[in-house]
């Protein structure tokens, strides 16, 4: 039992993080339909941002609570900068193209962030900071509940309030949820939609750098390729809920998290990276358009 | 009788190249181009799922990666049983024969996960059908790295040297006519139907679920075989060749030949694949070419997004000089 209590603790914390970087996925898909497969790499760089940050103000050498969240917030605003860059200079010229060339021009950006940032921070591996020093809050025999998977949790439950409200009570979530409901609409009704879409990448390039940051708390080794597979496995997280819809990308990463952690702790971790594919193709075979994700009628 | 005759001219012409052409060619040259027919063998087989028919599909390297190990586990444990009961025939026929069938069942496996993929992509379309082959693809590899038999995350090594340049360029060749002539049959017509309009093609009476399970298990077909190439040739066949990044540089083969044309897609594998090659020579910038290779394809999607040759392919069959003369429309 207590070790089922261990599995889930670590199993949530993973799937807060899923679910910081499937919130930027289901954004951007919500608005443009587009696979923004370089989400992934804007999230390793914030780990990036994050370790030359704390390194250069010499957090890292005497870590503080509010070190720790100054580097957050950096490593959040360079991800946004990064993330409104990527879309004017790359996806903006392809607006009124066929959806499939913005999604190869997503795989391309990808492919330059990672060669990139292979050229720029070297292939090795580099250790982050321990910017929080780990303390126990509650052991027993088999059970030990360190404050890491805490604060990541409270951190990511904390920044996906923040967005909520901003999606549902300001002005500018409102023309993103028009802009997502129909885009010509909302241009015609007077939203500036380029600055919404904007805006949609930079609140997701956010979320995913600071789950760059989480992440890089409890796994210190940071590359260039880490990015990758969580990547990929946010972006499943995103289909499990019903891709383009906020609370299913939520459900989607606590259910991927807790799945992996599960079959890594109880069955064989090498099959960790196959559980959540395997587990994306049962629910789609079920429900076609993911969890929450309601089907949307064909017009003839 | 003539198609006879051009078949068994073109088997003579193959088993000549493969005699003569390695005496003549560097053997740099010969490596590159073999990974440059095996890329075009892949290329051109996704092109039947993705460009032809329209269904996108992100898992090739799967099926390659499954056509490979098959192919690979043949004639590893069972070739040198089939050759021991061969013994009648001269040994090069032996091994040939053993190759082929390694081929026909890594082409069969392969083509059965396709059947298998193809089922889902009833239900599901576009994104979804994306989301669900690249796991398909990262399901295979996770499930080859678990057993031990095929070498595991250790890599399946020692797989014997079959593959030689008669079956790479036969092969080739027979990928490139088997898409091309089912492009242009009224199967293809169906194809092209279900990529342009769903709902107006079964409206009209065709069978959509069949033509999308099909361009799935033909694809897979030939990407099976394609594995199995790559497997003979470089004797070692490795679970991290076969990440999604594979299935990824696939795509971007077939999207920057001009997706839906095979011409194109031929000529972009070998550009890809020799591209990153030819980037080598660039002296100071040389730890640049991935980045370049990178820029290249986001600058070459803004400014010519139908792909080097848009839907075009050349009627080599003008340049044929023995043709009849042919109706004026």
């Amino acid at each position: 039992m207590q070790e089922f209590l261990q599995q889930l603790v670590n199993g949530v914390s993973w799937g807060s993080i899923y679910a910081l970087i499937a919130l930027g996925y289901t954004m951007v898909y919500g608005v443009l339909q587009l696979i923004n497969f370089a989400h992934g790499d804007v999230f390793m760089l914030g780990a990036f941002f994050g370790f030359y940050f704390s390194r250069w103000t010499k957090i890292a050498q005497e870590p503080t609570l509010f070190g720790f969240f100054a580097t957050l917030l950096f490593a959040m605003a360079a991800c946004a900068l990064v993330g409104v860059i990527i879309e004017r200079a790359a996806y903006k010229p392809l607006r009124e193209r066929p959806r499939l060339t913005a999604l190869i021009t997503a795989i391309g950006v990808s492919l330059l962030l990672e060669n990139g940032g292979q050229l720029l921070f070297g292939v090795d591996p580099k250790f982050f900071p321990s910017l929080i020093s780990e303390t126990r809050l509650y052991e027993s025999a088999n059970l030990v509940i360190s404050n890491l998977p805490v604060i990541i949790l409270v951190v990511s439950l904390a920044l996906m309030l923040l967005l909520r409200f901003i999606v549902m009570k300001t002005t500018i979530g409102k023309a993103m949820r028009a802009t997502a409901f129909n885009r010509e609409a909302a241009a015609l009704m007077g939203i500036n939609t380029n600055n919404v879409i904007s805006f949609t990448f930079l609140l997701g390039s956010a979320l995913a750098g600071a789950g760059g940051i989480l992440v890089a708390l409890t796994y210190p080794k940071i590359d260039p390729l880490m990015g990758l597979l969580p990547g990929l496995k946010a972006f499943v997280a995103a289909v499990l809920g019903g891709i383009g819809n906020i609370p299913g990308a939520v459900l989607g990463g606590m259910i991927l998290g807790v799945s992996e952690t599960m079959v890594a702790g109880y069955i064989s971790s090498t099959l960790r990276d196959a559980i959540a594919f395997a587990l994306l193709v049962v629910i789609l075979l079920v429900k076609p358009t993911g969890l929450l994700g309601s089907r949307v009628g064909e017009k003839v | 009788m003539k198609r006879l005759a051009a078949f068994i001219g073109f088997f003579l012409l193959f088993l000549l190249a493969n005699r003569f052409l390695p005496e003549i060619i560097d053997p740099y040259y010969l490596h590159l181009f073999t990974l440059s027919c095996i890329n075009v063998i892949l290329a051109v087989s996704l092109n039947l799922i993705n460009g032809t028919t329209g269904q996108f599909s992100l898992g090739h390297a799967g099926f390659m990666a499954v056509g490979g190990y098959t192919s690979a586990s043949l004639t590893f444990y069972l070739g040198p049983k089939i050759i021991a009961t061969l013994d009648f025939l001269p040994a090069i026929l032996a091994k040939n024969f053993v190759f082929l069938f390694a081929l026909l069942g890594g082409g069969l496996s392969a083509a059965f996960l396709g059947l298998l993929v193809g089922i889902p992509s009833l239900r599901l379309r576009g994104d979804y059908l994306a989301i669900v082959t690249l796991g398909m693809g990262e399901i295979v590899r996770v499930l080859i790295l678990n057993v031990e038999a095929i070498g595991g995350a250790r890599g399946f090594s020692d797989i014997p040297a079959y593959t030689n340049l008669f079956w790479i360029i036969s092969l080739t060749a027979l990928t490139i006519a088997a898409v091309a002539s089912l492009t242009a049959s009224s199967h293809g017509r169906a194809f092209l139907s279900v990529r342009e309009d769903e709902i107006a093609a079964e409206a009209m009476g065709v069978n959509t679920t069949y033509y999308k399970v099909i361009a799935f298990v033909i694809g897979a077909f030939f990407a099976g075989m394609a594995g199995c190439l790559f497997g003979h040739y470089l004797q070692l066949l490795h679970p991290n060749s076969f990440t999604f990044l594979k299935s990824f540089e696939i795509i971007i083969m077939i999207i920057v030949g001009g997706l839906g044309s095979i011409f194109g897609a031929v000529v972009a594998a070998v550009i890809l694949t020799l591209l990153p090659e030819a980037l080598r020579y660039l002296g100071p910038v040389k730890d640049w070419r991935m980045v370049i290779y990178s820029l290249a394809l986001i600058i070459l999607m803004i400014t010519r997004p139908q792909g080097l040759f848009g839907n075009w392919t050349p009627d080599f069959r003008r340049w044929w000089p023995f043709r009849k003369p042919q109706p004026v429309a």
